[in-house]
């Protein structure tokens, strides 16, 4: 895997608006994932080379947050909401009902790689649990028949 | 009763979030009114006679913060919102940036014009990705028509906003570790003082407050210092947007005095408990504040009083919890949390995290020891004193508080190895 022009342009425009290229790891991390799917060790070199930081603290920080992925991932991600108020109000019927349907457990990739699941920690939509993410959409009250729909949208 | 509504009283317009409808609803009337006819110094006098005090959960007096940053000569300065939102049972700033960005973007604009800053940023948490499309957008349209940018309104003012996201981390929620974040960092705390006022963001002084914070801000200069002032209690004046969520009839959020009573909240907005079962538990500020019992819940929603029963207002989210519930599965749960979140920076909070869960695991799983509990309240009190940042710090009371006001259940999964209810 490689960086394009195109990418590599984007990357320094992004640490030049910044008073110190350091400051553009995130949002760099974010434009490559966005174009990959994930973030290699090769591109992770690359991006320190670019921002001139140490390879390790690319390492560091990419691990460090849950939303960025080092391995290949599944075309939607799915987060199902595990946290107070989601588990009071169903979320392990909803876990169920999931792994009955994509025949995975969570933190598995189905075979054909459409779809992942994960348990996630509080999605900020508490007054409509349960709750889970399908890559960037939000999907509440969740219930069994509403979730077959809601899949179908994204096969 | 009828009580005002501020930061929500836009929210069910369609199109809220579109500038016009902003404009159309009085929007901009703030900004305008400080530029015209106010110095900074007014405008910050304006918000600390107010009473203002942040609503991101430690209720530090905003225009006090404002003032210290306007002082530092240290330039330049910069503005942060923080819209990373993690604490659980908080649901109230993702709605308030979905429905009504320009009044953060105002409430901004107007902290950079009053402590001398010309740039912003809004750190909000990876999740909300809907969120960051609104607010990138909201920006474009103020900077179209001249309320972000260079001149603002013709005056000797510049000042712009960026979006940063996130990924993933809710310490990065901690006003210190949030600003690593935005430098590029791993989201570890920084030992305060110095405090960001004068050292933040590129150890530059640096003004940062939550998103309904910033929302408050130019109600303030139109409606008049004095008009906030005299809303709610004394001490912690104006609305604070309660997030009810849980066993309650009616979840959602609710603008309302701050001080108001929790029962009535629950009860007379939440519609009581869903399916006419009885309320065992309730957290009154988020998951971190510990939880009351039934008999503790007739109490004003204010720092004081909620000390007294060992909580806190924290964000004002509000978990109800009914009694066919094991309290024992939500100190794991809690516990279960923190853990994950915890930096690892400091050993009591890395240890006590990690050991509390597994004791925790234990209990559950009907292997638990008497012994048990003595060792999670000195894990848990440890905790409590040498943690490095909040999260430590806060991060035993909801198993401590659930010990404290629910032994039965932990004496059933302990004595009878088993569940007392079904529902594990
Ligand atoms: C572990 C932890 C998490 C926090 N998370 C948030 C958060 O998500 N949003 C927020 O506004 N404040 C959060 N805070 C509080 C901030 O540190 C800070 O006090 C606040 O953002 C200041 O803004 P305010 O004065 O307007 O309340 C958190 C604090 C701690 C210790
Ligand atoms: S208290 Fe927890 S989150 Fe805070 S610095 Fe220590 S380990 Fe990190
Ligand atoms: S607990 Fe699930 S969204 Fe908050």
């Amino acid at each position: 895997m490689e960086l394009s022009p195109k990418l590599i342009k984007e990357i320094n425009e992004l640490a030049d608006a910044c008073p110190n290229k350091k400051g553009a790891l995130l949002p760099v991390l974010y434009l490559v994932q966005k174009e990959y799917g994930f973030l290699s060790e090769s591109i992770l070199k690359d991006i320190a080379f670019i921002l001139n930081i140490p390879e390790v603290f690319v390492f560091g920080v990419t691990t460090f947050y849950t939303m960025f992925h080092t391995s290949e991932q599944a075309k939607n991600i799915i987060s199902v909401c595990t946290n107070i108020t989601c588990s009071l109000l169903g979320s392990e019927h909803i876990i169920k009902t999931l792994e009955n349907i994509l025949k995975i457990k969570p933190g598995e990739m189905t075979k054909d790689k459409k779809f992942s699941l994960n348990l996630v920690e509080c999605l900020g939509s508490c007054g409509t649990a349960p709750v889970m993410m399908v890559n960037g959409d939000l999907h509440e009250n969740l219930t069994e028949e509403k979730i077959k729909r809601i899949l179908d949208t994204y096969k | 009763m009828d009580y005002p509504s501020i930061t929500l009283r836009n929210i069910k317009e369609p199109d809220s979030h579109k500038i016009n409808t902003y404009l159309k609803s009085g929007g901009y009337k703030g900004l305008t009114r400080v530029l015209d006819d106010m110095v900074p110094e007014e405008v910050i006098g304006s918000i600390k006679r107010s009473g203002l005090r942040g609503r991101g959960g430690a209720s530090f007096p905003t225009g006090l913060k404002w003032e210290f940053a306007r002082r530092d000569r240290n330039f330049p300065k910069y503005i942060v919102c923080n819209a990373d939102e993690g604490e659980p049972g908080t649901f109230k700033d993702r709605i308030l940036i979905e429905k009504d960005p320009f009044a953060i973007i105002e409430g901004m604009t107007i902290a950079g014009f009053s402590v001398g800053a010309e740039k912003g940023y809004i750190y909000i948490r990876g999740e909300y990705v809907k969120g960051a499309e609104i607010l990138r957008k909201a920006i474009k349209e103020a900077k179209e028509k001249n309320f972000l940018g260079k001149n603002i309104q013709g005056k000797d003012f510049n000042f712009d906003l960026d979006v940063y996201m996130g990924a993933g981390s809710y310490i990065c929620g901690e006003e210190t570790a949030l600003i690593e974040s935005l430098e590029g960092n791993v989201g570890y705390s920084r030992i305060k003082p110095p405090f960001p006022i004068n050292v933040g963001l590129w150890d530059k002084p640096t003004v940062l407050n939550n998103v309904e914070t910033f929302s408050l801000v130019a109600p303030i200069i139109v409606n008049g210092d004095e008009w906030f002032s005299n809303i709610g209690a004394r001490d912690f004046p104006g609305t604070m947007i309660y997030s009810l969520s849980g066993h309650v009839n009616k979840p959602g959020l609710y603008e309302l005095p701050t001080g108001i009573n929790l029962k009535t909240i629950i009860y007379e907005f939440g519609g009581g408990i869903k399916d006419g079962k009885k309320l065992k538990a309730v957290f009154p500020g988020g998951l971190s504040s510990g939880c009351l019992n039934e008999n503790e819940i007739d109490i004003p929603m204010d720092h004081k009083a909620l000390a007294k029963v060992g909580s806190m207002l924290g964000s004002g989210a509000i978990i109800v919890i009914n009694d066919e519930t094991c309290m024992v599965e939500i100190a794991r749960r809690g516990m279960k949390f923190f853990r994950h979140e915890s930096c690892g920076k400091c050993v009591p909070c890395r240890e006590g995290t990690f050991w509390i869960s597994k004791i925790m695991l234990r209990i559950v799983n009907g292997e638990g020891k008497k012994e048990d509990l003595d060792l999670i309240k000195d894990l848990g009190q440890g905790m409590k004193t040498a943690a490095f940042c909040g999260l430590g710090l806060a991060a035993a009371n909801p198993v401590l508080s659930i010990i404290k006001n629910f032994p039965k259940d932990f004496e059933s999964h302990i004595n009878d190895k088993k569940c007392a209810y079904n529902n594990k």
